[in-house]
């Protein structure tokens, strides 16, 4: 029996899978992918909202800015890139002037600060990339950019060394309660049993509250899309670029990404499905014609991708973080801005679960650092030289797009947690994300997994069950 | 960290390196090295194990593996050192090259570089296809690793984006390893593959090739399990109401290379924004006085003949400027009219020599002329049944030719 | 009876891919057009009464990975599967140099099936 048990390893499952690791408590997250940040968390803005955009007195308000301001510090010690290179929201008329205004006083009253309204003169000088049809902008100096999925894998990795268990491919299909704890059932017959729940499962949640007989709130899957662009793009911009939002929401947005690249999207369409994340034509055209009056001359045939990801809205349109019954807290409908909240969601959490008689007694030896995942690739070429002379793997170059040695690669699948497929291994090292998007290196990095796991080739996946990559030998073997 | 100084770096040991490294050492050239990522050279040759390579050059038809031998051979005879597993990560304007290999990291300063760092494959991002994510969708050259050098059969079940030559290959490797090719879609009216392999890799075993067509959508979650095919207009967008699906497991995209110029932009040297390669003169020159360049990382060929002949070109070059020879006389800009891409060489600087030009057309055109022009003056016209996008064209100025051209530049015009 | 057609191919001898026509009478090639050089002509007669072609693949390899392998001539072109049967079922041991004979007549044409690559043991 574990003391807390959370349901999902999205951004949300991990960083408070974190926090409960800073006390003496057993932690167990399952999650029914193969890897942290399989869902949302994989694909989404990666902004670090600044919070003007909640209406005050909101749960969204109030952890959006706490979280934010934790954000750095917190980037900081995990290793995960961060930046904070500011917001603007754009306006292109009178009306949008005034909507701005409002945001700025919104923004002040949610306690976010040096907001600054600028006209077009300021705005174009702060921002020379900026749309020559913009009048006016809302500068938000305290929005950043960060890798959602690597903050995500880095907060688990974070817990699991300090003793947090991780269970893939754990599909919860049942939750029994007992006197004395909960006990999760997997579709393939595993159990954990523990005294408290937490569940971030994502656009799942509400499937997850009913089996507790909790049926008070509905998800609502909302699908964003997006494009990449080459990283020659990526120098564009160097703010975040919003539209002055609608009552739709807040409408495509342009960005660098701290990885160099351009990002657009997001679209934002309701579905029933609350798992396909597919893109469409009119998804992507959208999004081209929009960015198009945010940043002046977007190279659209720099894409180098696009992929859609599911916020896994509420019915309240608030967070819904509350505690069920004597076990459970949910941490569920997180859509927009839940990766910026996710730090104070994480402490919040913590909170309700000691208000349900969870003990948080702190651990002393509880070593907040992380070694960076790009460790390597920051030293300087005479460092790199010293690495490589004890550690050969390292000079072994696999993705030649990103540069991503061998010994990078090792590192991701030895690592917890570790990584155990080839989408797993991108997100740790970005390896296969770059121009040839894995053209080159895909097949070595088969050979790695295969290796390094002591299976064959055909049972190494892309992301876990199913999605196999080959299906058998052409020669001497009985499996073709 | 390591530094050392040599005569002549030369980036890529695939056919178009170690051409130029055996131009260059027959040339005089005795202080040079090929830079190698990979484990072993030959490049991209070592996975296509189809025959019909060498045909021009070696008047037998040999396979990519064996003709990649030829010139290993050549190399070895001249124990021209060829330094594998060595990745070149930065070079300088001035020719200081940063290399990193499982011996470490150093830096080679040299008197002149030859890139030959070949091409890569357009992926499906570039395309903007719509529809899911799963396993499956591959480039054609992936899958030929898996199949020629791995031995592992991506799918059982399969539909082709693109009639490239590798994706038309890679039909008939599929079929002969057990896998069913359902379909080759291709957006253009026509292919972009040589005819010969339109022949004997499609037609040979019955696999379609849908003319204006592309892939509308993808289907599947974990593995994919079809696609949407549609019919495209003249402008290549889809046709509502021509959507047919097509059960696959297996997605081959051959839609396009794409010079690897990297380290040329790091090097700051001038790119043709057509070719995606750089700017040259006939002696395979780049814009950064030393540095040559030749085979697919500068302009993309059908043939590997061809890319050995570009590839001698620029070493005897290499050789010719570390000796200290320069010819440079007033250059000449060559101008393609559109229907004429691109030209390679983009500029002529001597008039000593003969100067073989290549070029692509635009379109498919039949009964054509093909003029060079400078000022009012026809230097040279060529008559010629069809000219494709798929096949590269080539035409030599005779040095009595260029002695008469006045002025800056030549065009190239394609007469219907 | 005469039978008189007309069938239109593509020389695949070289890159070139010269559109050819040739003209059958009775089963005979009787006139080709279209072709650059002789080996075109050869080729559409070849081609109209038994077409073949040279086969390449890979075979197994003692203790893991495949060696490319190709035909020495090509052989009847109804055949490539027949010689693909073959090729499936044999493994080689290393190290081998280009040109080995792996199958002397694979399946009992005149061709043999060679090593197309030199590979060493370890590789």
């Amino acid at each position: 029996m574990v003391d807390v048990v959370i349901i999902g390893a999205g951004v949300i499952g991990a960083m408070t899978a974190r926090q409960l690791c800073r006390n003496r408590l057993s932690v167990c997250v399952v999650e029914r992918a193969n890897d942290g940040a399989a869902g949302a968390s994989r694909a989404n803005s990666g902004i670090v909202h600044a919070g003007f955009d909640a209406k005050p007195g909101t749960l969204k308000a109030r952890l959006n800015v706490a979280g934010s301001e934790k954000m750095e510090q917190i980037a900081g010690e995990l290793g995960v890139p961060y930046k904070r290179n500011g917001s603007l929201v754009l306006g292109y008329d009178e009306k949008d002037k005034t909507i701005l205004e409002n945001l700025y006083r919104q923004g002040q009253e949610n306690g976010v600060r040096r907001l600054e309204l600028l006209d077009q003169e300021k705005l174009r000088e702060i921002e020379p990339g900026v749309s020559r049809q913009a009048v006016c902008a809302l500068h938000a100096p305290t929005g950043a950019i960060i890798c959602p999925y690597e903050l995500t894998i880095a907060a688990l990795g974070n817990a699991m060394d300090h003793g947090a268990q991780f269970l893939r491919g754990f599909e919860v299909t049942g939750i029994r309660e007992t006197e004395e704890a909960v006990v999760l059932e997997a579709a393939d017959g595993r159990q954990v049993e523990a005294r408290f729940v937490v569940n971030a499962a994502g656009t799942f949640a509400d499937k997850i509250a009913q089996m507790l007989g909790d049926d008070s709130f509905s998800i609502h899957p909302r699908r964003g899309e997006y494009l990449l662009l080459d990283k020659e793009c990526g120098g564009l911009v160097r703010h975040t670029l919003f539209r002055t939002p609608t009552e739709k929401g807040k409408g495509i947005l342009v960005s660098p990404t701290v990885d160099g690249n351009l990002l657009l999207g997001p679209t934002a369409q309701e579905q029933e499905d609350r798992e396909s994340v597919e893109t469409t034509a009119a998804g992507l055209a959208q999004i081209i014609s929009q960015s198009g009056s945010e940043a002046e001359g977007i190279p659209v045939r720099q894409v180098i991708t696009s992929f859609a990801g599911l916020r896994a809205a509420g019915n309240t349109g608030d967070f819904i973080i509350r505690t069920w019954g004597k076990r459970t807290v949910h941490a569920a409908g997180i859509e927009s801005p839940g990766l910026s909240a996710s730090p104070a969601i994480a402490e919040y959490v913590a909170e309700l679960l000691q208000g349900l008689g969870l003990e948080l007694n702190s651990r002393e030896d509880f070593n907040p650092r992380r070694k960076p995942a790009h460790w390597f690739r920051e030293l300087s070429l005479e460092e790199k030289d010293a690495y490589i002379q004890e550690h050969p793997d390292y000079g072994k170059m696999v993705c030649r797009c990103e540069s991503v040695s061998e010994g990078e690669i090792l590192e991701a699948m030895r690592r917890e947690p570790k990584a155990l497929d080839v989408d797993s291994i991108k997100r740790r090292t970005r390896s296969g994300m770059g121009r040839c998007q894995g053209g080159f290196c895909s097949p070595r990095i088969v050979e790695l997994l295969a290796r390094e796991q002591g299976i064959s080739l055909e049972q190494v996946t892309k992301s876990g069950k199913g999605s196999y990559l080959n299906i058998g030998k052409t020669k001497g073997g009985e499996q073709a | 960290m390591k530094r050392e100084q040599i005569d002549l770096a030369i980036i890529g040991g695939g056919p178009a390196g170690l051409a130029a490294a055996v131009a260059a050492y027959d040339s005089g050239v005795r202080d040079l090295l090929v830079l190698e990522r990979d484990s072993h050279s030959g490049g991209i040759l070592q996975q296509c194990i189809h025959n019909g390579f060498g045909l021009h050059r070696f008047q037998k038809e040999l396979t990519g593996p064996e003709y990649a031998w030829e010139y290993e051979k050549m190399a070895a005879e001249r124990k021209i050192p060829i330094r594998c597993g060595s990745m070149v990560l930065n070079v300088s304007p001035d020719k200081v090259l940063t290399v990193v290999s499982p011996e470490g990291v150093t830096q080679i300063e040299a008197k002149a570089v030859i890139f030959a760092m070949g091409c890569r494959e357009r992926s499906r991002g570039a395309l903007n296809i719509p529809g899911s994510r799963p396993a499956g969708i591959f480039s054609a050259g992936t899958a030929q690793k898996y199949v020629n050098c791995m031995g592992y059969l991506p799918g059982k079940e399969v539909v082709i984006l693109g009639s490239g030559d590798i994706g038309l290959i890679m039909a008939r490797r599929m079929t002969l390893e057990g896998a069913k090719v359902k379909a080759v879609c291709e957006l253009m009216p026509y292919s972009g593959g040589l005819a010969r392999n339109i022949q004997q890799c499609l037609r040979d075993f019955d696999i379609p090739l849908k003319l204006s067509h592309t892939v509308t959508a993808i289907h599947g979650k974990d593995r994919l399990t079809g696609v949407t095919v549609s019919q495209v207009d003249e402008q290549r967008r889809p046709i509502p109401g021509t959507e047919e699906e097509i059960s696959c497991d297996t997605l081959l995209l051959s839609v396009g290379l794409i010079p690897e110029n990297e380290l040329s932009k790091g090097a700051g040297i001038r790119l043709d924004p057509v070719t995606g390669g750089a700017v040259v003169d006939e002696k395979r020159q780049t814009s950064c006085p030393g540095v040559f360049a030749c085979g697919n990382v500068l302009h993309v060929h059908d043939l590997v003949d061809f890319v050995s002949e570009e590839a001698a070109l620029a070493g005897k070059s290499a050789a010719e400027y570390i000796g200290g020879e320069t010819a440079e006389e007033s250059p000449l800009e060559l101008k393609p009219d559109g229907r004429i891409r691109y030209t390679v060489p983009q500029r002529i600087v001597g008039r000593q020599e003969d100067v073989k030009v290549y070029f692509r057309v635009d379109n498919i055109y039949k009964k054509v002329e093909i003029q060079v022009t400078c000022g009012d003056r026809v230097v040279l016209s060529r008559k010629k049944a069809v000219v494709t996008p798929g096949e590269m064209e080539s035409l030599t100025l005779k040095k009595e030719q260029l002695a008469d051209c006045q002025g800056e530049q030549i065009e190239f015009a394609l007469k219907v | 009876m005469v039978v008189e057609m007309k069938r239109e191919l593509t020389c695949i001898v070289c890159p070139m891919g010269c559109a050819l026509e040739a003209e059958i009478e009775d089963g005979q090639v009787v006139n080709v057009t279209g072709n650059t050089c002789p080996r075109g002509a050869k080729y559409a007669e070849q081609e109209c009464t038994h077409p073949e072609r040279v086969l390449t693949s890979t075979v197994a390899v003692e203790g893991g990975g495949v060696l490319p392998v190709r035909t020495d001539r090509t052989v009847p072109k109804e055949m490539l599967f027949d010689c693909m049967a073959e090729v499936n079922r044999v493994t080689v041991r290393l190290p081998i140099s280009i040109g080995t004979v792996i199958i002397e007549h694979i399946a009992g044409t005149e061709a043999n099936l060679v090593a197309a690559k030199n590979l060493e043991r370890g590789k």
